[in-house]
């Protein structure tokens, strides 16, 4: 079976639709870098793996 | 080969279009504004953060540009300056440039409050409230004090960047707000003595309209007056610096001097050499608001090197 030819609509939104690809490419590659900061600047972010851990609890005599 | 159009004859909106809803030359200036408030705080924001921030801010911006378009649509197709504005103009419709309004109105609060903090998030929340509903759809019908409150909306920028850097809001970023709110009213009045739109047919009291063109000029003299001391104040802060405090006294002296003269004018002056004053301090009101700015930039560059500052 042969593909149809592309509807007139993709040629003539053709910019649109790049626009909006291109956009949606650079949010995702944002978020990921904003991820990536975030997370290799290791705000405390460990918690208990089902078991309580007294290592990660905070110190009493230090304030946060 | 027979084809199917969807629409026969009517305008379609381009990408371009669609960036238009956003007011991209209001947002040039609320990047600049928003940068300078977040590279002038005392806390250095990594990189990316600092960018994410920069983004989202002025998507908050452009997201109450949206709104604002689709609400204004029928004073804008009235206007001759605003007629061919995407919605008056009928590429997009009003409930494309509603909706963009509001999905990126909730794309940039979110976004920014997962890239800086909440407080931040919520001014800027805040300032798409506040120019939406609170200007465009309150009081800019309603007062000829519009221009004061709209120029409220635009002054939050530098203040959110500073806030995304430090997490909360302080003499600096007040002053930097009321550099800009003070400035507005100013600048765009001088605007309105000469471009002369149809303001009454659209609806919207205009100060010009309302109290006349002489009112006006006394208005863009007190305001021009006013923001002398602003000014001057924010250069004694610790965001400002005998550089600053310099560009701020010369700028200030140079723009109340601007107001005077528009002052002492009366119309009969002004049409014989074509609003030529008026349109010199128009001009002078969008570099006296760069060089303030910029001077406070250049002012924290001098910092890292132990010349600039206090």
């Amino acid at each position: 079976m042969a593909f149809r030819p592309p509807h007139e609509i993709h040629a003539r939104r053709f910019g649109r639709n790049l626009g909006v690809a291109l956009l949606l490419a650079g949010f995702v590659a944002l978020v990921f870098a904003l991820t990536v900061v975030k997370v290799t600047r290791g705000d405390p972010m460990k918690g208990y793996d089902h078991v309580v851990e007294p290592a990660l609890l905070p110190d009493p005599g230090k304030t946060p | 080969m027979a084809e199917i159009r969807v629409f026969d004859g009517a305008p379609e909106a381009g990408f371009g279009d669609y960036v238009a809803l956003l007011k991209p030359r209001v947002m040039s200036l609320v990047v600049f504004t928003a940068l300078v408030g977040l590279l002038v705080a005392p806390v250095r924001l990594h990189p990316v953060e600092a960018f994410a921030a920069i983004l989202f801010i002025a998507l908050g911006a452009g997201a109450a540009g949206a709104l604002n378009m689709w609400w204004d649509a029928d004073i804008d197709a009235v206007m001759k300056r605003t007629k061919a504005r995407p919605v008056p103009s009928g590429r997009v419709t009003g409930d494309e440039a509603l909706a963009i309004g509001l999905a990126l109105s909730g794309v940039s609060v979110v976004m920014l409050g997962l890239a800086t903090n909440l407080a931040a998030a919520g001014l800027l929340a805040f300032t798409i409230f506040f120019y939406a509903v609170v200007y465009s759809m309150g009081l800019k019908r309603l007062t000829p004090q519009n221009i004061v409150i709209g120029g409220a909306a635009g002054a939050f920028p530098p203040m959110i960047g500073w806030v995304c850097a430090t997490g909360s809001v302080s003499i600096e970023a007040v002053l930097m707000f009321a550099v800009i709110f003070m400035w507005t009213p100013p600048h765009f009045w001088a605007l309105a003595l000469f471009m002369k739109e149809d303001y009454h047919t659209a609806g919207v009291p205009m100060l010009t309209v309302t109290h006349g063109r002489k009112a006006t000029r006394a208005h863009v003299l007190a305001y021009a007056l006013l923001l002398a001391p602003v000014a001057i104040w924010a250069a004694a802060t610790s965001i400002g610096g005998p550089f600053s405090m310099a560009v701020s006294l010369a700028l200030s002296v140079w723009f109340a001097k601007g107001g005077y003269d528009i002052w002492r004018r009366d119309e009969i002056l002004a049409e014989a050499d074509k609003y030529a004053v008026e349109k010199a301090f128009f001009r002078f009101s969008l570099l006296y608001l760069f060089g303030i700015f910029a001077a406070y930039l250049i002012e924290a560059g001098l910092k890292a090197y132990g010349l600039g500052g206090w």
